[in-house]
């Protein structure tokens, strides 16, 4: 065992007893923290306005650009949604929308909110904000690594954004690209739109993997003195394990890009069976389709996780800032995330029940998938329990929290639901589907990122985020949400398909009718409310209130740093020395309700502090 | 980088040392430099690129309904008019072999700061790789000229080009990105950069022999997958 170990045990014995003597008296031995191991981080401070603001190597500022460029893609997803929601609830209505582009909205919507939306969003944007500064390092461990991950990332958006104008549109093949028909002719996009889709993705995965490196070697090699990996913020320990899937992950997505780029461009037929188009034998022959289906989805599948494991954390640390307590079973926490991410790897053919595998098959990933829902259970139980008889303030970011958990268990529910191949049979591919992702993997999300844009905006910015229109915000989207999607259900029981442009004359016209109408109203206002988080944003900048340091009364490093917003090599001077977790909030003793993770040992001498 | 003193922590060997490591602060992988724990997990990420090649391979392999090329036929060459087959394929695994011992014996040369030795060897590393490119391209052209194409071929299934160019071109690449760096980090120990702390031209960080290392370790690694590559393609 370390000294650190040891050091903790005699503090425990020394606590226990009465010791007289005043807050100021130092006991060097309950304080001892080994010294540094690794000498002074060697920063390159940037010079010029190109240098600080555009190619710049500080992480917070890569992360800013991340975290913009992203919220950027993010609204063409959303505009593309509105688009569809158009279409689906009023068809016709809009008069360019051809089945053609709604098969393009739907592919470059979903693509968009999964890849280049929240992954990047929460690795790229709060992965860089927040691992360097709440591990307590000066930067990154590879800033200009972590300078050209972003800048590969920001050509990846171009790319996919060029494919809007290209002869042909973007790729209409649905986000899962499926071959043969994804590079075949008569899919929408399938000249240039499909090559310009594949091509940014594999410029995303190569600029991920210089992102990824960094947040990993940063978070295992360049921690602070005291920071060990049991007294990280839950935000870190989810980043963390989401890049590592990622980082496993990703190279299938970059291998059946490649391939399919090889289909597209000279023939090769890795996915292409033999096909007969109009009577006539294509070039193609000999190649496996299912091959790419599960290439996809041994990404996919982790990838959904990519997206919940750093809301997990995220969510976790506003719970415990924001209800005043300690986060209930932190270990477990850890577990239940390293566990969830490990598992992942072992789902990923619960995507292709219907594809026509062996029964056995199906069998045994419908259990793996099941049993993912036992650290998840842990992980709500977990937060419920924090809030349990915490001091809880009901404020913005506390709001999105509670939407994000009451909206995590439904999405989870109708999970479990499918992930059993006979239930999942008849729901597949209708809007059931629909329903279930977008509630556990979108908006659930999506709650954790409004969440966490509310709570560190005042550490980014300097200035508190106005509180009135965060609740606005917040109920609009929440209420609005359920109006979205729990009808959605619905439909998928009376069995509309998915991704089918009009419903014609179907059975299901005359009850889907209303309530797609319905649906795509409270869409357009769930989507019209996002802005006033844009509207809160700017009219803050410009006249919002200066936060002081650390409003929230928060403990992790974040909020300690030498000036807010933290400069270039955040801490100042020195480095801060880490004593505790970040979770000690109402310690019975303390004089405040909070402890930050620098406060020593013989500082609190009179408290109950938890042993971390 | 063996023997590695750190203040105020004891290393443990064996199981109770990867534990306390592990329970420590600071770092993880204690005295591991973070260039190199960085490209050990870039190999590892690596290493999921070509499992998924190679598995892809052996599926696409498994499944063609025409029947697989005779690899002994294709590869063979013919030497006074007989054909020996595996006669390049043992000369490139020969010569990429051969610079992975170049390459340990330069990080061997660059702890010890012996600067001439280690760039000299770092060079015979870079000109044995350069090599082996260079005999890919012989073999990819005589592949060609014998109507290989990536969409199909004389000798039987059509996924046999496909999988052959992308497999040992994306291999090729791998081992043509380390000959780039090769030559670079000659260039940097000739020029003494590590002893004068000169500041890297893209980077502005200084350097170090580790440098060497990190690159070694990577060397290694394309060597490692060739060998996979060697056994999937050739011996099958």
């Amino acid at each position: 065992m370390s000294d650190e170990y040891d050091n903790n045990k005699s503090y425990q014995a020394q606590s226990s007893e009465v010791m007289d003597g005043s807050a100021g008296s130092v006991n060097p031995d309950i304080d001892y923290v080994r010294p540094a191991e690794v000498g002074e981080q060697d920063l390159y401070h940037g010079h010029s306005f190109i240098e600080k603001w555009v190619f710049c190597q500080d992480a917070k500022v890569i992360g800013v650009q991340y975290f913009l460029t992203a919220v950027f893609t993010g609204i063409v997803g959303l505009i593309l949604s509105w688009l569809m929601r158009l279409q689906l609830g009023f068809p016709g209505l809009a008069g360019f929308m051809t089945a053609e582009h709604y098969y393009q909205f739907v592919t470059m919507h979903g693509m968009i909110m999964v890849v280049y939306f929240l992954t990047a969003l929460f690795l790229g944007g709060f992965g860089n904000y927040l691992i360097p500064l709440m591990v307590g390092a000066r930067d990154m461990v590879f800033p200009y690594v972590n300078m050209l991950s972003f800048w590969m990332f920001f050509v990846a958006v171009a790319v996919l954004m060029a494919s809007f104008f290209v002869p042909g549109g973007p790729t209409g093949a649905g986000w899962t690209l499926y071959p043969p028909q994804t590079i075949l002719e008569g899919t929408p996009g399938s000249g240039m739109g499909i090559l310009l889709m594949l091509i940014s993705l594999s410029l995303f995965v190569i600029g991920f993997t210089m992102g990824g490196l960094n947040y990993m070697i940063t978070i295992l090699q360049a921690r602070t003195r005291g920071m060990t990996l049991m007294r990280m913020p839950l935000t870190v320990w989810g980043i963390f394990t989401a890049t590592v899937l990622a980082m496993l992950a990703f190279p299938a997505l970059l291998v059946s890009a490649i391939m399919m780029t090889l289909d597209k461009v000279l023939q090769t037929s890795f996915f292409m069976p033999t096909i007969l188009k109009a009577g006539e034998v294509l070039e193609y022959g000999g190649g496996s389709p299912i091959l790419f289906q599960h290439l996809f989805w041994f990404f996919g599948h982790p990838e959904v996780y990519i997206v919940a494991l750093p809301a997990f954390g995220i969510v976790s640390d506003l719970i415990s800032v924001h209800a005043r307590k300690n986060i209930f079973g932190y270990r477990m926490m850890v577990w239940a995330i390293v566990g969830i991410g490990g598992l992942s790897f072992f789902v990923w053919a619960h995507h292709m029940y219907v594809s026509g595998m062996n029964p056995w098959f199906g069998f045994f990933f419908a259990t793996t998938t099941l049993i993912i829902a036992v650290p998840t259970a842990m992980k709500v139980y977990n937060w419920i329990l924090t809030l349990w008889r915490g001091n809880i303030r009901i404020n913005t970011v506390m709001l999105w929290c509670l939407g994000f958990i009451v909206t995590f268990v439904n999405g989870g529910i109708t999970g479990i639901f499918l992930g059993n191949v006979s239930v999942d049979v008849p729901l597949s591919d209708t809007y059931f589907v629909i329903a279930h992702f977008h509630m556990v993997m979108g908006i659930a999300p999506l709650m954790v990122i409004m969440g966490a844009v509310y709570h560190w905006f005042p550490l980014v910015a300097g200035k508190m985020l106005h509180e009135g229109l965060g609740k606005w915000h917040f109920w609009i989207t929440f209420l609005g949400a359920y109006s979205i999607y729990f009808p959605m259900h619905y439909l998928g029981f009376i069995g509309v398909p998915r991704r089918y442009f009009e419903m014609y004359d179907s059975p299901y016209m005359t009850s889907a009718v209303g309530m797609n109408e319905f649906i795509s109203i409270a869409a357009f206002i769930v989507g019209a409310a996002q802005f006033i988080l844009v509207f809160n944003i700017i009219k803050t900048l410009k006249t919002g209130k200066k936060a002081e340091q650390n409003p929230w009364k928060a403990n992790s490093l974040e909020w300690y740093t030498s000036t807010v917003p933290p400069e270039h090599g955040n801490f100042g001077e020195r480095l801060p020395v880490v004593h505790r977790w970040p979770y000690d909030f109402s310690v019975p003793g303390a004089k405040d309700d909070f402890i930050p993770q620098t406060t020593a040992p013989s500082e609190v001498i009179h408290t109950e502090v938890e042993k971390t | 980088m063996s023997e590695q003193k750190i203040d105020g922590f004891e290393l443990k060997p064996g199981f109770k040392g990867m534990a306390s490591d592990t329970g420590s602060d600071q770092t993880m992988f204690k005295g591991v430099h973070w260039g190199k724990a960085m490209m050990w997990i870039f190999l590892l990420s690596d290493t999921f690129v070509f499992s998924c090649f190679l598995i892809s391979y052996m599926k696409g392999r498994g499944s063609t309904i025409v029947d697989w090329p005779n690899t002994s036929e294709v590869f063979s060459l013919y030497v006074g008019g007989v054909p020996v087959p595996l006669l390049l394929i043992a000369i490139m695994t020969f010569v990429l072999i051969t610079s992975s011992g170049t390459m340990a014996l330069a990080v061997k040369y660059g702890y010890e700061k012996n600067r001439k030795m280690c760039g000299w060897l770092i060079l015979a590393t870079a000109v044995g790789g350069l090599t082996f490119v260079g005999m890919q391209v012989f073999e990819w052209s005589k592949l060609i000229h014998e109507g290989v194409r990536p969409w199909g071929n004389p000798f039987g299934a059509s996924q046999f080009g496909s999988f052959f160019f992308m497999i040992t071109g994306f291999h090729g690449f791998h081992v043509s990105i380390g000959v780039i760096f090769l030559f670079i980090y000659t260039y940097k120990v000739f020029a003494g950069h590590y002893e004068s702390k000169k500041r890297g031209w893209f980077t502005k960080m200084k350097g170090d022999y580790v440098e060497i290392e990190i690159l070694g370790l990577y060397w290694h690694f394309v060597d490692l997958v060739w060998v996979f590559i060697f056994a999937f393609f050739y011996l099958w």
